[in-house]
């Protein structure tokens, strides 16, 4: 089989995606193609360990400690970065590069991930920041002075970690969230008010229900104006509002449903056109663990899944063989970091339509406490905060039912 | 196969005692513990439990 495969995005969807290739007997050429300087690394850090490094490391020290491990059956893989793939023609097999250079493929793999959502307010550039890349890390934790009046827009996970983060490293911190009480969209309205508290406790302040209208300053952002009239002083500002994934480079074609996402088809291959598939962030897939309805899932489990599966179907695809029919039905699982708080989740609690405190007490996160997320009646969801990890097992082994019944 | 864990890095996650309970375990204290000369035979899902390392603290020589 010698059909060259082109992989566009060379993050841990990409990487996974070029060694799960070789897995499935692909034995033909691989282009990994990034817009990123660096060879695939790892993210989370960034908004934990990474951002608290001592002293000034460069992004080069930093990358050289989160750089992901590369398979040896990679060693034959092109990886050509620092040049984003500007446009593809899915029907030709050709993409674009930045520099107008071209790179022609047999089979494609979209695996583009997301970049932060920006606000579009009035006011300064300087002092705001988001938090997706490396580079990223490096200029945030230069502004990260103790002392600091840091304020995060946003209170999901990611905005929750650099809250923590920044108050470890001294700052004063403010979390403003118009919607609700932190990641209250995953954890449910209580398990998340009393994750607030704990989190107050500690130091960091939330203004929840306010949205921000306009940063002030001239130069250089110096606060924030809430819409109740209201200011926050600010000598940095975390942007940390969701997300928006990266499919430009696919727009001139016909085929594909890029309205949000790349949309799949349960084995992973793009709507509207042959020989390519999707991974990681960026993929819409319908899960049968939960129903048929196509999501992207934004967790570091996914990339690794999605590959996989979607590198056989590729592989099968690319060689006239039947792909692998049996569903799909990969557990989605994620954890996060926060002060004295692990959280480790399983399923998809934001399905739920009921929340069950099944061990421990809300009001001592910090002690132990397991909370099971339900959808009519079906365990769809487990958030645990502070368990031992021997206990993981037993955890995502209660979706092993929902895999049978998915298949 | 040898492998190794870079102790200083894992944070007992216990992915990989998922990915691959015949080498990795996590023991009653939630400490990790594994075999660091596993059979050959168990390459690949030794491959794996090292890619699911959320602290990619797993180094696989041989
Ligand atoms: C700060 C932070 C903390 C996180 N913490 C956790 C956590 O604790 N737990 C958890 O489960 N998950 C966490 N995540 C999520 C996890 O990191 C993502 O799910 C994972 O990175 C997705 O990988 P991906 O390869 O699909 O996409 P990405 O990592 O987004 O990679 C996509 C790559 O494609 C490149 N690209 C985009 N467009 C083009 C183009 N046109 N041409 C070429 N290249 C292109 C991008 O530059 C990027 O390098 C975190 C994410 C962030 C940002
Ligand atoms: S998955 Fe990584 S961090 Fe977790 S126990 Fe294993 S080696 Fe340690």
């Amino acid at each position: 089989m010698t059909a060259h495969v082109a992989v566009v995005g060379a993050s841990l969807a990409g990487l996974r995606a070029a060694e799960q290739l070789r897995a499935a007997g692909h034995t033909g050429p691989i282009t990994v193609l990034g817009a990123e300087p660096h060879l695939p690394y790892n993210r989370p850090p960034l908004s934990k360990e990474l951002l608290s490094e001592p002293g000034a490391p460069s992004p080069a020290d930093l990358h050289a400690k989160v750089a992901f491990r590369r398979r040896a059956s990679v060693a034959d893989v092109d990886f050509r970065l620092g040049l984003p793939v500007v446009e593809a023609d899915l029907t030709q097999g050709r993409l674009s590069l930045e520099d107008g250079s071209v790179v022609t493929f047999d089979g494609l793999v979209a695996a583009t991930g997301l970049r932060p959502r920006r606000l579009n307010l009035p006011g300064p550039s300087a002092g705001r920041h988001v938090l997706r890349t490396l580079d990223d890390c490096v200029g945030l934790r230069g502004a990260l002075r103790p002392d600091a009046d840091v304020v995060v827009i946003g209170a999901g996970f990611i905005g929750c970690e650099v809250a923590a983060t920044a108050l470890k490293l001294g700052c004063r911190v403010t979390v403003v969230d118009p919607l609700g009480a932190p990641m209250q969209r995953v954890l449910g309205p209580s398990p998340a008010a009393a994750v607030q508290r704990h989190h107050e406790a500690a130091g960091i302040r939330f203004v929840i229900g306010r949205s921000i209208v306009g940063f002030l300053g001239t130069t250089a952002v110096t606060g924030v104006e809430l819409d109740d009239g209201s200011t926050l002083d600010a000598d940095v500002v975390v942007e940390a509002v969701g997300s928006i994934p990266n499919t430009e480079w696919l727009a001139g074609n016909e085929g594909p449903d890029l309205s949000d996402g790349i949309l799949c088809d349960n084995l992973l291959r793009g709507h509207g056109a042959e020989r390519f598939v999707a991974v990681g962030d960026v993929a819409r897939f319908p899960n049968p663990l939960f129903d048929e309805v196509p999501r992207r899932v934004e967790h570091w489990s996914i990339p690794t899944d999605t590959a996989k599966r979607a590198a056989a179907t590729l592989t099968a695809d690319l060689s006239g063989a039947e792909p692998d029919p049996s569903p799909f039905a990969p557990i989605p699982s994620f954890w996060s970091d926060q002060l004295d708080l692990r959280f480790q989740s399983f399923g998809s609690p934001a399905l739920a339509d009921e929340v069950r405190v099944e061990e421990g007490d809300l009001e001592r996160p910090a002690d132990g406490v397991l909370v099971t997320y339900h959808r009519r009646s079906t365990h769809v969801g487990t958030v645990a905060i502070n368990l031992p990890p021997a206990r993981q097992r037993e955890l995502r082994r209660a979706f092993d039912a929902l895999v049978a019944v998915a298949a | 196969m040898k492998v190794t864990v870079d102790m200083s890095l894992c944070q007992d996650h216990g992915q990989c005692a998922i990915a691959s309970p015949a080498v990795f375990q996590m023991n009653d204290e939630g400490k990790l513990v594994y075999e660091g000369e596993p059979d050959d035979s168990l390459r690949d899902e030794v491959e794996e439990a090292a890619d699911v390392c959320p602290v990619q603290a797993i180094f696989i020589e041989g």
